[in-house]
């Protein structure tokens, strides 16, 4: 990738800066990086361009046409994707719920992953615990059905059901 | 200077402190970007309740300092202390810092995100801050419910801190690296690795006095502990690295090294009237020159010390009110003698 300043060398510095209290993360060549660590950055540039522009929402940035959300807006707080796009900011909780499929390459570019491992709260310790459990089980029903061990298949699926009507399972998170 | 005994901070010749900030947000709100004012003042009310009301010992004696009752030269006076951040510092809506009464452990409320809570030890103590700083959450996390999901984890104002919603910082002084130029390679490899290397007042600062802040930036994907043992893999690379260029520096010019050093040392223990910007480059040289024990009867603590008193909101909260920026130029010039006197006396009785 090109340096976004130069427009010339090979980018191979990631800079981030905060300009009126709006994170800008830029792929710079280690001159111009070098560069913009004296001197101030250009204001107009938002977060929410930022994201956009990263590669792999191909050229001049933007999602496919058939991608784009719409005029689908958040029931909690209102935000559309646009409003996002525009700030870099996601609005409530839900917006991530309701741009889920929006995001999740987005959130891919900035962390080369989209599954959060870690601290969880304490309310959810045990029923994401139970989530994980019965995920793992059913893949592992399927894959006894396929070698037709149909007696394992069985106490497999009983011990799903065990655990999904524990009430330990997770409900809208 | 008071000798009080003071164990030295781990690693303290080239990490100045260690610090871990959680972001949250509470479930139940807007983030701060759609929250009205009524809200923002209820998410206050909750928070302060969560922390101040309990019997808890670790959450006991904190001050609740609410930013509007706050003057420019009291927040500023925060901002040096990085127990809150420059940008917070400028707003007024429903925020509040709440802070202990060591300084270790700060709470913003109505920052970016809702809740930003942060330990700094002094040193290099990444993990002993993430232990203090996962206790308190825990402890906020049973009284408050906290926005999160299960697969983007905590959810934040901005994608860039989804996910654990850590922050592990650690600032380290870095002359020879900044000397000899190579800082600019060890700037490019930590920016390919997904490390963030800024000034010492964070993202928007230049570093001063050879300052630096290493952190991580990928916040969703990793545990807490696989990102701070991260940072520290790279801290440690980094401090082993300045230490060798201390050495080879000064083997193969002494002389020139103590020149640089004590050149510095007669400016800062000569000057009448002196800017914080040239006082820290100074400084930065007499703190090598403590650690290398060409500077004898100053402690690494006093020069914190000092960096911290120089700076604008500090030396007005000392001269007990406002100064202008020449009238402080020359309190500064003034403290700086002072102290560093004092400090050499010390060291020769």
């Amino acid at each position: 990738m090109l340096c976004q300043q130069c427009q010339k060398k090979e980018a191979n510095v990631h800079f981030t800066q905060i300009l009126n209290g709006t994170k800008i993360e830029s792929y710079l060549c280690s001159q111009c990086a070098n560069e913009k660590g004296k001197l101030s950055f250009s204001p107009q540039l938002n977060l929410g361009d930022f994201l956009w522009g990263f590669p792999g929402f191909g050229e001049g940035g933007g999602l496919p046409e058939a991608e784009q959300p719409g005029e689908v807006r958040c029931d909690i707080c209102g935000m559309s994707f646009d409003d996002f796009r525009k700030t870099g900011k996601l609005g409530c909780a839900n917006c991530y719920r309701t741009f889920r499929d929006n995001l999740s390459p987005i959130l891919r570019r900035l962390h080369g992953n989209i599954e959060h491992k870690g601290k969880v709260p304490g309310k959810l310790t045990e029923c994401i615990k139970t989530g994980n459990e019965i995920e793992k089980l059913k893949e592992e029903l399927t894959a006894a059905i396929g070698r037709e061990e149909y007696e394992r298949a069985a106490e497999l699926r009983d011990r799903i059901r065990n655990l999904e009507s524990s009430g330990n399972k997770c409900g809208g998170v | 200077m008071s000798k009080k005994p003071v164990r030295p901070a781990p690693e303290g010749d080239v990490a100045i402190s260690s610090r871990i900030r959680l972001a949250r947000n509470l479930e139940a709100y807007p983030f701060t970007t759609r929250m009205t004012r009524a809200q923002s003042a209820e998410i206050l009310s909750k928070v302060r309740n969560a922390v101040l009301d309990g019997e808890d010992s670790q959450l006991s004696g904190f001050s609740f300092l609410e930013l509007q009752s706050m003057n420019t030269l009291d927040r500023q006076f925060l901002v040096e202390k990085h127990l809150i951040s420059p940008e917070f510092a400028e707003g007024d809506i429903s925020r509040a810092a709440i802070i202990s009464k060591d300084g270790r452990i700060s709470i913003m409320v109505n920052e970016e995100d809702h809740l930003r809570l942060q330990c700094i030890f002094p040193g290099m103590q990444t993990e002993e801050a993430w232990k203090l700083c996962t206790d308190i959450d825990t402890k906020l996390d049973g009284k408050l419910e906290y926005a999160f999901d299960k697969n983007f984890g905590y959810l934040t104002c901005c994608p860039t801190n989804v996910g654990t919603g850590i922050r592990a910082s650690v600032m380290l002084h870095l002359p020879a690296l900044s000397m000899t130029g190579y800082i600019k390679g060890i700037l490019e490899n930590c920016s390919k690795i997904g490390v963030a290397v800024r000034g010492a007042y964070g993202e928007n600062s230049e570093a001063s006095g050879n300052m630096f802040q290493i952190s991580n930036q990928v916040t969703l994907g990793q545990t807490e502990e696989d990102i701070i043992s991260g940072i520290g893999n790279i801290t440690s690379q980094i401090t082993e690295q300045e230490r060798i260029l201390r050495s080879e520096l000064y083997n193969q010019n002494p002389l020139r090294l103590e020149d640089r050093i004590f050149r510095s040392y007669g400016i800062l223990t000569g000057a009448r009237i002196i800017s914080s910007e040239e006082s820290l480059k100074l400084l930065s040289d007499v703190r090598l020159g403590v650690v290398m024990g060409l500077i004898r009867g100053l402690e690494l603590e006093d020069l914190n010390e000092i960096m911290l008193m120089i700076q604008p909101a500090y030396l007005q909260k000392l001269s007990g009110g406002q100064l202008k920026p020449d009238e402080r130029d020359q309190r500064r010039a003034e403290l700086i003698r002072m102290k560093l006197k004092d400090g050499v006396q010390q060291g020769m009785e």
